[in-house]
């Protein structure tokens, strides 16, 4: 009598315990619920009298958090852990199905596959795929003009004076030595590919046998664009009379014509020649000592226009 | 007995009988209800980047409610007061007025802007998972390059997404995109002009990156998870070895009511990290910033961080720029064109290159194995990793030479010589502890399934059977 009950109450106590570990959970996930709504609530409210990133953020995260607690909560605990098996078969078709398919398709070809005619036509319709897929590619050729000189030359040209961000032109005594200022040509203020950077250096500083362009008493004017990866060259290291390119940083040496200090860039930067005009503004003598920017194919290493 | 009948009138019953009635539902989604999904953290990963997709969806649509795609410019006048008066791009106005104006804008923007971060990493991890576990062999080739080209694809999603708000930080990262592309020999110019509709900066720019951003490539993302996830259910899971799993079975959760519940317990965990992550944490304060200017330049710059290996990259390379037979070879043109494609070239067919030379096995596989069951492949995924690693540090070396007061050309200096002598040292050390782990009779739990040979017959399921109980090793597969 004891023995066989002794099985039975600890059956019974089991049962028991699993009862209360579910009802624990149970209530765990109907807080986390509570919280969810709660916060979702609390989120309409902020949103609606105003909002704030920082709470909005917060609550949002608290109810779909506690919407992701509770299902954890549920699926771990009140349902458990369940197993099932499933059969697996390998990919490929068992081989009577495949030849059953492959007899049915050469038979739905009916006598097109018997004579030459079926080759025939599947090369001419090869041909028309071809043509059309030719034809349908002109309109992409739309989305862009073909490029023609804008790749070589700027709109700097001889006489044209420099000028500021703001537009206004500069005289030689405006710039001090150590001293860079972002130049353009007076008529095009902003046109991107012809910023320039005015570079003013201290006496005997400049090596004119390297510079392939003029200057003006220790003024030296290169092209902003970096031939790395076009980024405007906008750091100047007076100490050292280095330009760098924040980007990838390329670094070019303003005394011996910007050439390639450090960096992946490939050749320095263009300079273009400068001079003064009759009421003493800064003056351009010509476009750039080569094209600007990034390096591309068919770039050539002469001044644009020779 | 009543309550149950009870049960069956309830309206949620009611419904799945009409639909039933109209498209014969209960006959094929009686399997579904016990589909096995193995029960194991490591294959959540794929749906944390499925989540963070919707999440990218909904937050997208609501962003785009509010911006403009236009590069006209307007004068500021709302209330961020170091702008006001300034001439700005209609553009940059709208993502200010998204920012500061709009009820939840900022909210939402971040939250996209943090997801988007989350859904790159939550796919290349979910990826390395697929590669160390050996889950990419075949029959599941397809999904390891349907998975690649979401990569490429969520890459360019994120790029297009952050150049919209023409800030200098978006305007900046744009220029060298165009760039990269003017460096193609032969059709970089045509592709850049073709690509932009003219010149950079262009005025066709913002509204063919939008149009990218929101339609073509969201549509490419859809028609590929689609595909990703219909390939899944059609191969089923892969699982590892031990218990009852074989390779000839699934053993797992049921899809209902656990998978579902874990899976809608995960997106809700998801929002919350991204919501707390968009609320709390300032990404991309575009304001401070600026509007774009070509002249202009903050440093330093970074990237968002799925971008840093490119980056990387182009900083490490050194300034090689050859001109031959008047035909220029432009010094970003391997670093950012040529090096990248093979990157991704090698990756796409890694599952053939693994099948050829390193697992030498072209059977079914349904098992999976452990990093140490095949120490050659995990070296290579290890010295690929430090590889790519390495480089992304490098997109910040500006930011880590000051950091550590360091030269930053000494800086330069150390990473090109790591990025060369460290991966395959990594590599070389991963080998020999996968190596001396040993297998552990991994090799019984790995069985192929016969018949997956090219030339041989299709298995038969009884045939499998027997195989799978029969242990087959690697130096077996060869036939």
């Amino acid at each position: 009598m004891g023995s066989s009950e002794a099985p039975a109450s600890r059956r019974a106590e089991e049962w028991r315990r699993q009862r209360e570990r579910q009802d624990r959970a149970a209530r765990i996930a109907a807080i986390c619920f509570v919280v969810a709504i709660v916060a979702a609530l609390a989120l309409f409210v902020v949103y609606v009298t105003g909002g704030q990133t920082q709470l909005e953020g917060v609550l949002l995260a608290v109810a779909f958090g506690a919407v992701g607690a509770g299902l954890a909560v549920w699926v771990r605990r009140i349902i458990g852990p369940r197993e099932v098996v499933e059969e697996r078969y390998p990919m490929r078709s068992p081989q009577e199905t495949r030849d059953e398919f492959e007899a049915a398709y050469h038979d739905a070809l009916g006598e097109a596959t018997t004579t030459g005619r079926r080759r025939f036509l599947l090369r001419l319709l090869g041909g028309a795929g071809a043509s059309l897929g030719l034809a349908l590619l002109v309109p992409f050729r739309s989305l862009g003009p073909t490029p023609q000189d804008e790749m070589f030359t700027t709109t700097w040209r001889e006489g044209v004076r420099l000028a500021d961000t703001e537009g206004r032109e500069i005289q030689a005594a405006d710039i001090s030595p150590d001293e860079v200022i972002t130049v353009f040509p007076a008529d095009a203020i902003d046109d991107p590919s012809a910023q320039a950077i005015l570079v003013g250096t201290r006496e005997g500083q400049l090596e004119p046998d390297a510079l392939p362009g003029a200057t003006v008493e220790g003024m030296v004017c290169y092209s902003k664009i970096c031939t790395h990866a076009g980024c405007p060259v906008g750091l100047y290291r007076a100490a050292a009379g280095e330009l760098l390119c924040p980007c990838h940083q390329s670094t070019f040496d303003v005394h011996r014509a910007a050439a390639v200090v450090s960096g992946p860039a490939g050749r320095g930067l263009p300079q273009l020649p400068i001079g003064t005009d009759d009421e003493g503004y800064l003056i351009a003598l010509g476009d750039f000592s080569e094209p600007v920017g990034p390096s591309f194919w068919n770039l050539t290493h002469d001044a644009p226009g020779t | 007995m009543s309550s149950s009948q009870k049960a069956r009138q309830s309206p949620v019953d009611d419904l799945a009988r009409w639909l039933d009635d109209r498209l014969r539902l209960a006959e094929g989604g009686r399997k579904y209800l016990h589909k096995a999904f193995p029960a194991h953290w490591s294959f959540l990963l794929g749906e944390i980047a499925l989540f963070s997709l919707i999440v990218l969806f909904a937050t997208g649509v609501f962003l785009a409610l509010f911006y403009v795609p236009d590069h006209r410019l307007v004068v500021y006048d709302g209330p961020y007061v170091p702008l006001q008066g300034q001439e700005i791009s209609a553009a940059y106005e709208s993502t200010l007025r998204l920012s500061f104006e709009v009820r939840a804008g900022l909210l939402m923007r971040q939250i996209h802007h943090w997801a988007a971060l989350v859904f790159v990493a939550a796919i290349v991890v979910h990826m390395l998972r697929v590669f160390f576990t050996g889950a990419f062999r075949r029959p599941r080739e397809l999904n390891w390059v349907i998975g690649l080209a979401l990569l490429l694809l969520a890459i360019v999603a994120g790029f297009t997404g952050y150049s919209l708000p023409d800030d200098l930080l978006s305007g900046t990262g744009l220029r060298i995109g165009y760039s990269v592309l003017l460096s193609v020999p032969f059709v970089g110019p045509l592709l850049g002009f073709i690509g932009l509709g003219g010149e950079y900066p262009g005025t066709d720019t913002l509204g063919r990156l939008y149009l990218m951003h929101v339609l073509i490539i969201p549509a490419g993302l859809v028609g590929l998870v689609t595909a990703h996830l219909v390939i899944l259910m059609r191969q089923k899971h892969t699982q590892k070895p031990g218990g009852r799993a074989r390779q000839h079975n699934v053993v797992g959760e049921p899809l209902f009511p656990n998978q579902v519940m874990t899976s809608l317990s995960l997106f809700a965990f998801t929002v919350a990290v991204l919501a707390l992550l968009g609320g709390l944490f300032e990404i991309n304060p575009l304001w401070l910033y600026g509007p774009y200017e070509p002249f202009e330049v903050f440093a330093p710059m970074q990237p968002d961080w799925y971008m840093g290996w490119l980056e990387g990259l182009m900083r490490l390379w050194p300034a090689w720029e050859w001109t031959m037979f008047g035909v220029t070879i432009p010094a970003i043109f391997l670093p950012g064109v040529v090096v990248p494609g093979v990157l991704f070239g090698l990756a796409f067919a890694w599952p053939w290159i693994d099948r050829r030379w390193i697992a030498r096995d072209e059977r079914e596989h349904h098992l999976l194995v452990r990093p140490r069951d095949n120490p050659l492949r995990t070296g290579i995924g290890v010295a690929g990793i430090t590889f790519v690693a390495l480089i992304t540090l490098a997109g910040s070396n500006d930011v880590i030479a000051s950091d550590l007061g360091m030269g930053l050309q000494t800086l330069t200096w150390w990473l090109r010589v790591l990025t060369v002598v460290l991966p395959p040292l990594a590599g070389w050390v991963a080998y020999r502890i996968a190596a001396s782990l040993g297998t552990g009779g991994a090799e019984d739990a790995d069985p192929a399934s016969p018949g997956g040979d090219d030339e041989g017959d299709a298995a038969a399921p009884e045939s499998l059977e027997t195989g799978s109980d029969s242990p087959a090793g690697e130096g077996a597969a060869r036939s």
